[in-house]
């Protein structure tokens, strides 16, 4: 019934059920940012041994209250309205803009950072694309889908530049002059990891890409799903997206434009009230859409498992799969949903666990490991797609695995040998501590 | 009027007032950005003329990387904004007159005069996709194509040179 309803507005209005669609989204992100911010502070002092924000709306009613069951009974949420009534700090807060700033550019600048964390989310499948789903998802399926959000990410940096420019203070200045160098940097390697999979499907559309995963466990096993990261190109094209994705939303380790201990707070020193909740939104806002992007990507989209439910159902004629199938049809967008969770748990999880880098550090790792890496990956699939077009899947296979054994001897032997010890970068403090350098005696 | 026709006008002059901010704005910083919303606009339009993968490219190289680096300059620069303006003196009037004549020359011989009177221009379904731009790259246009990257790496080893650190 509901299907039959957006099927007719798709005939008779396509521009509002366009809006429609475009609300979903919006919406989502909205209402799940403050639950986002909880979570990451109980997540993160849990793991830190602390408590944590456990207290707002722990409301105990008197024994004289008029319903018997709440009586004299403590009613806890956990701290769950603690980013609301943040909000509502921030929102009361007096806002200071100060005298030298260049105005215009000080108020721009904060919906500028929030304008790509939004529109990032326009080329996601949160749901199937057939039936119901396939109306309202995604908001619209281009052709350039994947380029779309390596474009609008690619414009995250104006906002902090900007803001950080108007401030007119110099850790402001070296906190966006930090981020937009890290952007840079680190667009290059996720752009050629994100080049692999494209390759590897044939196509851009993320509905594409989506359907690509479905396909057979590695073009042999009929029963699972080809999810990219379960494939060795994948899985290393996954793990550098991530840590370029980590750079990108400038998260622990490499939160250096706001790196408290040398810069008071980046780029945003210099904003207060709204303004700063602004971007503290976009920040998570960003954090929450790019783990999506990731899901899309490498894990499947909004499939719950990397077994195909149907192909299941039809060879063993057995009704709890076509239940599961329809189960995994219906419940798309909650797996979805849990999937960018996931991911955020797991940006949570680093940022507890990791230190800082230092900026040479955050250079190094991305120019000279992750590049070459995701290029030496981008040439591995090309092997493997020529190799699988000739010689079928195995083939392929022992094409592709074959050439990444080569690049890995490749790099052990000729690339590893010409970074060694050279005394003006040889600083880590371990390197210190193994070899210290020979203090001058009298 | 359809709603195209009205996106598209509120676009171009969206990207009409970038190109004069350029001009005309004091700051570097405010030039750049309206440089930026200039190339934003112009992608979009882009979108509308049903070729996504030119509007994609131009903002994701132009608005996205190009002007980044440019306000990263002009950033580390800290040009300020009275003294660095190009000073042509009297014959200003003049110069600028002949450029404008020259650019809209150039426009009415090589846009408006083969459009003129048509209406029946159309494009195939696969105009623009990346699949048909792909193809013709690399087989109708290979050779120029390789030509230009080559171009390009020796661009970036000489950066490379002459931005190494001297031991």
């Amino acid at each position: 019934m509901v299907a039959e309803f957006f099927l007719r507005l798709n005939a008779e209005n396509p521009l509002l059920l366009g809006l429609i669609r475009v609300l979903f989204v919006v919406i989502a992100i909205l209402s799940l940012v403050p639950p986002l911010i909880w979570w990451e502070r109980r997540l993160l002092s849990w793991m830190q041994d602390r408590i944590g924000p456990n207290r707002s709306g722990t409301i105990t009613f008197p024994d004289s209250f008029p319903l018997k069951g709440l009586a004299g009974k403590k009613v806890r949420t956990f701290g769950l309205i603690q980013p609301l009534l943040d909000g509502l700090k921030l929102f009361l807060k007096e806002d200071i803009t100060p005298n030298s700033v260049d105005r215009k550019i000080y108020f721009i600048a904060p919906a500028i950072a929030l304008f790509p964390a939004f529109a990032l989310g326009a080329t996601l499948p949160w749901g199937p694309s057939t039936g119901l789903y396939g109306i309202l998802t995604p908001v619209a399926d281009v052709e350039i889908g994947i380029l779309y959000v390596l474009a609008i990410s690619s414009l995250g940096a104006y906002g902090i530049v900007l803001a950080g420019y108007a401030s007119n203070n110099k850790y402001s200045m070296m906190g966006a002059l930090r981020a937009s160098a890290q952007l840079i940097s680190y667009e290059l390697a996720m752009a050629m990891s994100v080049a692999a999979i494209i390759m590897a499907t044939g196509s851009m559309k993320l509905t594409q890409v989506v359907s690509a995963q479905e396909e057979p466990l590695w073009g042999v096993v009929p029963w699972a799903h080809n999810w990219f990261i379960l494939t060795p190109f994948g899985l290393i094209s996954a793990i550098i997206f991530l840590i370029a994705v980590i750079a990108e939303t400038n998260r622990a380790p490499f939160d250096l434009p706001e790196a408290e201990n040398e810069l008071i707070a980046g780029y945003h020193t210099e904003y207060s009230s709204m303004k700063f909740a602004v971007f503290f939104m976009g920040e998570y806002a960003a954090m929450f859409i790019f783990s999506g992007v990731f899901a899309t990507l490498f894990l499947g989209g909004y499939n719950i498992l990397p077994i195909d439910w149907s192909y299941l159902a039809a060879t063993t004629g057995n009704g709890f799969f076509k239940m599961l199938a329809g189960a995994n049809y219906w419940l798309a967008p909650l797996v979805f949903l849990g999937k960018c969770f996931m991911g955020i748990t797991f940006f949570i999880w680093l940022r507890a666990t990791l230190p800082r880098l230092r900026y040479d550090q955050l250079m190094d790792l991305g120019w000279k490991s992750m590049l070459p890496i995701a290029v030496a990956n981008f040439i591995v699939v090309g092997l493997w797609i020529i190799c699988t077009t000739l010689y079928g899947a195995g083939g392929g296979w022992i094409a592709a695995i074959a050439a990444m054994i080569l690049f890995v001897i490749l790099y052990l032997n000729i690339l590893n040998t010409s970074r060694k010890a050279n005394p003006a970068t040889a600083t880590r403090s371990i390197t210190m501590v193994k070899s210290p350098t020979k203090t001058e005696s009298p | 009027m359809t709603l195209n026709q009205i996106a598209f006008i509120v676009l171009s002059c969206l990207a009409l007032f970038g190109a004069v901010g350029v001009v005309f704005f004091n700051t570097p910083v405010r030039s750049a950005m309206a440089l930026v919303v200039n190339f934003f606009t112009l992608g979009l339009v882009y979108f509308m003329l049903g070729s996504e993968l030119i509007g994609i490219t131009q903002i994701m190289v132009y608005a996205g990387a190009i002007m980044v680096l440019f306000l990263f300059v002009i950033m580390i620069l800290k040009s300020t904004n009275d003294t660095d303006k190009p000073q042509l003196g009297e014959r200003r009037f003049l110069f600028s007159l002949l450029g404008a004549g020259i650019v809209f020359g150039m426009i009415y011989r090589y846009v408006i005069m083969p459009t003129m009177g048509r209406t029946d221009i159309q494009f195939t379904r696969t105009y623009g996709t990346p699949q048909e731009i792909g193809k013709t790259l690399f087989t109708q246009y290979a050779w120029p194509f390789e030509i230009v990257s080559m171009l390009l790496l020796v661009g970036i080893v000489g950066s490379i040179m002459l931005a190494k650190r001297k031991f």
